[in-house]
């Protein structure tokens, strides 16, 4: 067995050390912009964690995601690489999870993708050559046991951290945790979760999730996000798939004048960001803001999470200070072999 | 319409027009044993033999599971509702995209596939067959037949079981083979 080194980036850090992670997301840009990248990163940093690079979200084509993360890494905020079986075979697929090893990329973010019937290519073949959970098989066979799928050993193993992705929300309902179970059996270390706008069905899955002996392998990140305008309201509702949005919080968004929507949803956002943090085994939230990066501070900062308002909050704003053991064990990593 | 043809690109989420009860019945009936083993081997010997008989398996599993000829029949694992129709193909369970309905994300429309496969399996007794990791397709395998496949064992390492999250099993037969 080679086995690669073990996690080595500042979130596999902070989840280590048992802080409350705060994670966000950046869409690439349409087009071949880096400084849009580099311009999104800066209003992110000393904030989070570490920020999602999406790949080609709502199976729409942007930057790809690998390249996205070099470019966020090189803005000072660590990218969590996401990946999808839509646009990949599972040739690609490995190649690219290879790729995001050698460049240093410290997390990886496995999902299956959405379908590109509803994307801006509906004309494309869907490729879907593995799903989610094989692909997150396929990581930790090539990070752990240091093998691609076909058994070839590979000398310099990557050593991203392995994430996916659960809706605890969708049906069947009952399967959710299970589901999730797999995913962490197949090596998922971290899990974000869909847009969490119903705290009891999430603390009601949250319970099936700490039953099946998951939080002890698996650090659950709770997605959140604000909804700042009843246009969004009704895309959340109706124009996304599977994000659920209960009727308490439709009425309370509808219940404001129209020029307080964008408020009140961000108060919402900050209060379901401290109710998920007092669900037992949630290890951290990840805020969805598409458009809306610049808001991230705040939102952070009135919930009280995140690398500004841990003790040592001075040290976290710079980029380069990150915890001393991340950035050896990251170096030692990129550089074996 | 363009739109139309479009539609039968992707493979449509399909209902089970058997019982899950009958498709266990079914299968208790077809199970591994020596005579089919036999069966198997002398029909894949003669190549006619065996296009008739897969074509005879198509037929049928079209008809009733919306079949997509694999070759690595995961029915018995799903509540005999096929994965394949799903548009994503996924082995493993449903996508986050089906609506609060239950309704497919790619053709909303269409039951999801896997939230019939939950309900038919857990009617059935058969709920935990869901959380076996089911292993990557063999995509050479397409059009070929899976029952001449089960019958002569070749599908043994289609799923792996896991009884606790903390479970590694190896992904491949290859990657399990080499690292012994």
């Amino acid at each position: 067995m080679t086995g690669g080194s073990p996690p080595a980036g500042t979130l596999a850090a902070v989840l280590r050390a048992g802080q409350f992670a705060v994670t966000a997301e950046i869409g690439p840009p349409h087009d071949a912009d880096a400084r849009f990248i580099a311009r999104k990163a800066a209003l992110l940093r000393g904030w989070v964690d570490a920020a999602n690079v999406t790949d080609n979200q709502g199976a729409r084509v942007r930057l790809s995601s690998l390249a996205g993360s070099v470019l966020v890494q090189r803005a000072g905020v660590e990218p969590v690489m996401q990946l999808t079986c839509r646009d990949r075979n599972r040739m690609a697929l490995q190649s690219d999870l290879l790729a995001a090893g050698a460049l240093g990329v410290p997390n990886v973010l496995l999902l299956t993708g959405d379908h590109p019937r509803f994307g801006d290519h509906p004309d494309a073949k869907p490729v879907f050559d593995l799903d989610g959970v094989q692909l997150t098989w396929v990581a930790r066979t090539l990070r752990d046991d240091g093998r691609l799928m076909t058994g070839r050993v590979l000398q310099t193993p990557p050593c991203w951290m392995i994430g996916a992705v659960e809706n605890p929300f969708a049906p069947p309902a009952a399967f959710r945790a299970r589901r999730l179970a797999k995913k962490v059996a197949a090596g998922a270390e971290f899990v974000q979760t869909q847009y969490v706008f119903d705290i009891g069905l999430f603390a009601r899955w949250m319970a099936d999730v700490r039953e099946l002996g998951v939080t002890e392998h698996c650090s659950v990140i709770a997605g959140v996000g604000p909804i700042r305008s009843l246009r969004v309201l009704e895309f959340m509702r109706t124009g996304v798939p599977g994000v659920y949005v209960p009727d308490h919080v439709e009425r309370r968004l509808r219940g404001v004048r129209s020029d307080k929507v964008a408020a009140e949803g961000i108060e919402l956002c900050v209060e379901t960001i401290q109710q998920v943090a007092d669900v037992a085994g949630v290890r951290g939230v990840h805020v969805m803001a598409f458009g809306f990066e610049h808001g991230i501070p705040e939102i952070v900062e009135r919930a009280g999470v995140g690398p500004a308002a841990r003790p040592d909050a001075v040290a976290a704003r710079s980029p380069d200070d990150r915890p001393a053991d991340a950035v050896s064990a990251l170096e030692d990593c990129t550089n074996a072999g | 319409m363009g739109s139309d043809r479009a539609e039968q690109a992707h493979p449509l989420p399909w209902q089970p027009r058997l019982p899950a009860r009958a498709a266990y019945a079914l299968h208790a009936v077809l199970r591994v044993n020596t005579p089919y083993k036999r069966l198997a081997e002398a029909i894949e010997a003669h190549p006619r033999a065996e296009r008739w008989f897969t074509a005879g398996e198509q037929v049928v599993k079209e008809r009733l599971f919306g079949c997509q000829m694999c070759g690595q029949c995961a029915l018995p694992a799903t509540g005999y509702a096929c994965p394949m129709s799903c548009p994503k193909q996924l082995r493993n369970g449903p996508c986050g995209g089906v609506s609060a309905t239950g309704q497919c994300e790619v053709y909303p429309d269409r039951r999801c596939v896997w939230v019939t496969a939950f309900e038919r399996a857990e009617e059935s007794g058969h709920g935990y067959d869901l959380d076996l990791l089911q292993r990557p397709v063999d995509y050479r395998q397409t059009g070929h037949s899976s029952w001449l496949n089960y019958w002569q064992g070749r599908d043994v390492s289609l799923w792996a079981g896991v009884t606790s999250p903390a479970d590694r099993p190896a992904l491949t037969v290859q990657a399990r083979a080499v690292s012994r």
